[in-house]
């Protein structure tokens, strides 16, 4: 091997490192990038079409969609990775949009600037406070998740309703402050991005990405996340590493549940204003979201901003004659069959949690 | 001699109601209310005389082919989530048919059932191929599969079907065309929702108990559903099984929505989810997934929902506490291994007791 010993180190170490770089993009399967691969094309394909005064005026519509559908999407990403399945997305958020909803009603008369703070954080505390029957059923009593996630959903449905007839009088709550669109001052002028991002954004949106950008550090950087990780994957090695099974599994519950319901708190101060007893399948969006999204952060924003972005086009298509040639259903469907494919795509290798929805 | 008393399925599923009918209660006396009175008026609403019997009944049979469908897949060990899609399609093949069918009455019945069956058996198989070809798990696909159907409906009935003042509901369909017979409607005291459906529903419940008792394809169901490994290595072919039994749970579901759309009402409402695909889910669950004691519990819980009404008007509770029991039922379902430790608790208490008492 003379050969090599007369090739300079250096260069021995670029091949090495060229050869495992290849190995690791020949490695990774098209999961692995299929998600970056997305948001830099949505990127792409977003920032031509700013040049378009249509996609500048559905941009603010799309974010303040995709936003409530982030947080019950993380949430549920909490809960899968720590072994839990929750279905109950869907009437936690319902339940932190009731408890914002009645909260923002019986203090908005101060007027004060805290009504619309102190709303979404009781619906954090109420979507958290609710997902203890989840996680004390899944998690002591090893009920069946599915059964349990059922129970909540349809629990919230009927409870939030009851309440809100007897507090407020009626099925519906109405509240009058909710969150004022800003642009935002220095960064609006941003050539291309300012447009798009910064303009008429509220301020809601902002704290739940920071929540999303906290969530992927404390999950992926920290030892904590690793064992939260850990429960989802092989919960009796972490058990035998002497941590706390349970305790992390009802973090990861609690967090889904306190996610979930700002979620719904932010769609009635972003969006809606009225507490009307249902948040229409977001939920369950959320769920598809967390699938297609492959159960990683990064996924699941790039999977909520997608959906998202399908959803306000369907809402849309109406009232703008160029989204009219395709009948909105495509649209509203969309997230749901592209899921199902999903799954079926990644049927031989999922990524899936390997213990999530098993009692330990 | 020792008491032999184990703690069965049916005590376990009795604890569960009785704990939900007194959790009902605590949310009625928490509003004020006097829970004796809420429930005396519940319960009347339901049985005062032979009309709202009549009601009760209608309420019922949808309840029962639900939850015969969620009880089928169980047996087959796969959970039905997708009972409200499955009611949607064949409730919308079903709907099409009294629209567009001219025929004589019997035979129109049959195309009018056969409708129903298909339209909800595609649904059905679809999660069933899914779960075989790919093991996609059947409790997400069939969510998918709900919120499908539920757009697809969104946008199908206001195009082609569209009522005459409303935008949000199809065309009635004439009274001839529907399930109602004018003979039943006046065995039944004038009751306007009593249908044909619920003869549906009985031969639906023998047919099926036939299926599971008396048939080799019952044996290897229920076979894959106890445990699939061992069946397979008898040689069953559990794929084959699963399809079926999506498919037939479907088709149940199917002729659910069916009894619903063109029997109970006249036409179909978009942009609801049929509550009763979840509703079902307790029918089975307090049934024990047995077709017998599926019929009892879908009159339970038909009885439930028929009278809150009743006691809405005469009381100041919701209606909506009908579907706070079921679901707080649902959810002690889901716990139920609490009670079971709590029976076999009493039982070793008493056989303790008695050995002392009676020797040996």
């Amino acid at each position: 091997m003379s050969n090599n010993n007369n090739t300079p180190r250096i260069w021995i170490r670029v091949t090495q490192l060229l050869k495992s770089w290849k190995d690791k993009l020949l490695k990774r399967s098209l999961r692995g990038w299929i998600f970056p691969i997305l948001i830099i094309a949505l990127l792409v394909l977003v920032i031509i079409g700013s040049a378009n005064t249509l996609v500048r005026r559905i941009a603010p519509y799309a974010i303040a969609f995709t936003i409530p559908m982030l947080m019950a999407s993380l949430g549920g990403l909490y809960s899968e990775r720590s072994g839990v399945t929750n279905l109950g997305l869907e009437g936690l958020m319902l339940v932190g949009y009731f408890a914002t909803a009645v909260t923002i009603k019986l203090t908005e008369s101060t007027g004060a600037l805290w009504v619309v703070p102190l709303g979404l954080f009781i619906g954090f505390l109420a979507g958290a406070m609710f997902s203890l029957l989840h996680a004390f059923a899944s998690i002591n009593l090893k009920a069946d998740q599915v059964i349990s996630g059922t129970a909540i959903n349809m629990l919230a449905s009927a409870l939030t309703v009851y309440l809100a007839r007897i507090i407020a009088g009626s099925g519906n709550v109405r509240v009058m402050m909710v969150i004022n669109r800003n642009d935002i001052p220095g960064l609006v002028n941003i050539p291309i991005l300012g447009p798009l991002f910064f303009t008429q954004s509220y301020w809601s949106t902002w704290v739940a990405l920071g929540i999303w950008a906290l969530s992927w550090v404390l999950l992926y950087k920290t030892s904590f996340g690793l064992r939260l990780r850990a429960c989802g994957e092989h919960p009796s090695a972490v058990a035998s590493a002497g941590i706390n099974v349970y305790g992390m599994r009802y973090f990861g519950v609690l967090m889904s549940g306190a996610l979930a319901g700002l979620g719904g708190g932010i769609i009635l101060v972003t969006y809606s204003g009225e507490f009307n007893g249902t948040v229409a399948g977001l939920g369950f969006l959320s769920i598809a979201a967390l699938i297609f999204g492959q159960w990683k952060p990064l996924g699941i924003l790039g999977a909520t901003f997608f959906f998202g972005i399908a959803t306000t086009i369907a809402n849309v298509s109406m009232v703008i004659p160029e989204f009219g040639v395709i009948p909105p259903v495509i649209f509203k469907v969309f997230p749901y069959v592209v899921t199902l494919l999903a799954l079926v795509a990644f049927s031989k290798n999922s990524a899936a949690p390997k213990a999530s929805g098993e009692p330990f | 001699m020792k008491v032999r008393f184990k703690s069965n399925s049916f005590v376990i599923a009795l604890s569960a109601v009785v704990l939900g009918l007194i959790a009902g209660g605590i949310f009625m006396a928490m509003i004020g209310s006097d829970p004796f009175e809420g429930f005396l008026y519940l319960f009347k609403g339901g049985l005062m005389n032979i009309e709202r019997i009549g009601n009760t009944i209608a309420t019922a049979t949808t309840l029962i082919l639900v939850g015969l469908s969620v009880s089928f897949a169980f047996k087959t060990g796969l959970f039905n989530i997708g009972a409200s899609g499955q009611m949607l399609i064949g409730g919308l093949c079903a709907t099409l048919v009294a629209h567009f069918v001219n025929i004589p009455r019997p035979l129109y019945l049959v195309v009018l059932i056969a409708a129903a069956l298909v339209g909800g058996a595609i649904w059905g198989i679809i999660p069933g191929l899914l779960k075989a070809k790919f093991n996609v798990h059947e409790v997400v696909a069939t969510i998918m599969m709900n919120w499908i159907a539920y757009w697809s409906i969104f946008y199908f009935v206001p195009a082609f079907l569209k009522g005459p003042f409303l935008e949000t509901e199809s065309k009635s369909i004439l009274l001839e065309k529907s399930l109602r017979a004018a003979w039943l409607n006046k065995l039944f005291g004038g009751s306007q929702y009593i249908n044909l459906g619920i003869f549906v529903a009985i031969v639906a419940i023998i047919l099926i108990k036939f299926i599971l008792d008396k048939t080799t394809l019952g044996f290897e169901l229920k076979a894959v559903g106890s445990n699939r490994y061992c069946a397979e290595y008898a040689g069953i072919r559990v794929n084959r099984n699963v399809i079926i039994s999506m498919m037939i749970a479907g088709g149940l579901a199917g002729l659910a929505g069916m009894v619903f759309y063109t029997g109970y009402a006249s036409n179909m409402q978009i942009g609801v989810m049929p509550s009763m695909g979840f509703d079902g889910i307790a029918v089975a669950l307090l049934g024990a997934s047995n077709p017998i004691g599926v019929f009892f519990s879908g009159f339970f819980f038909g009885l439930l929902q028929s009278g809150k009404g009743f006691m809405n008007a005469m009381t100041d509770v919701p209606p909506e506490i009908a579907d706070t029991i079921i679901a707080t039922i649902i959810y002690f379902t889901a716990t139920s291994v609490l009670f079971k430790r709590f029976w076999d608790w009493v039982a070793r208490l008493l056989s303790v007791k008695f050995d002392k008492k009676g020797g040996n």
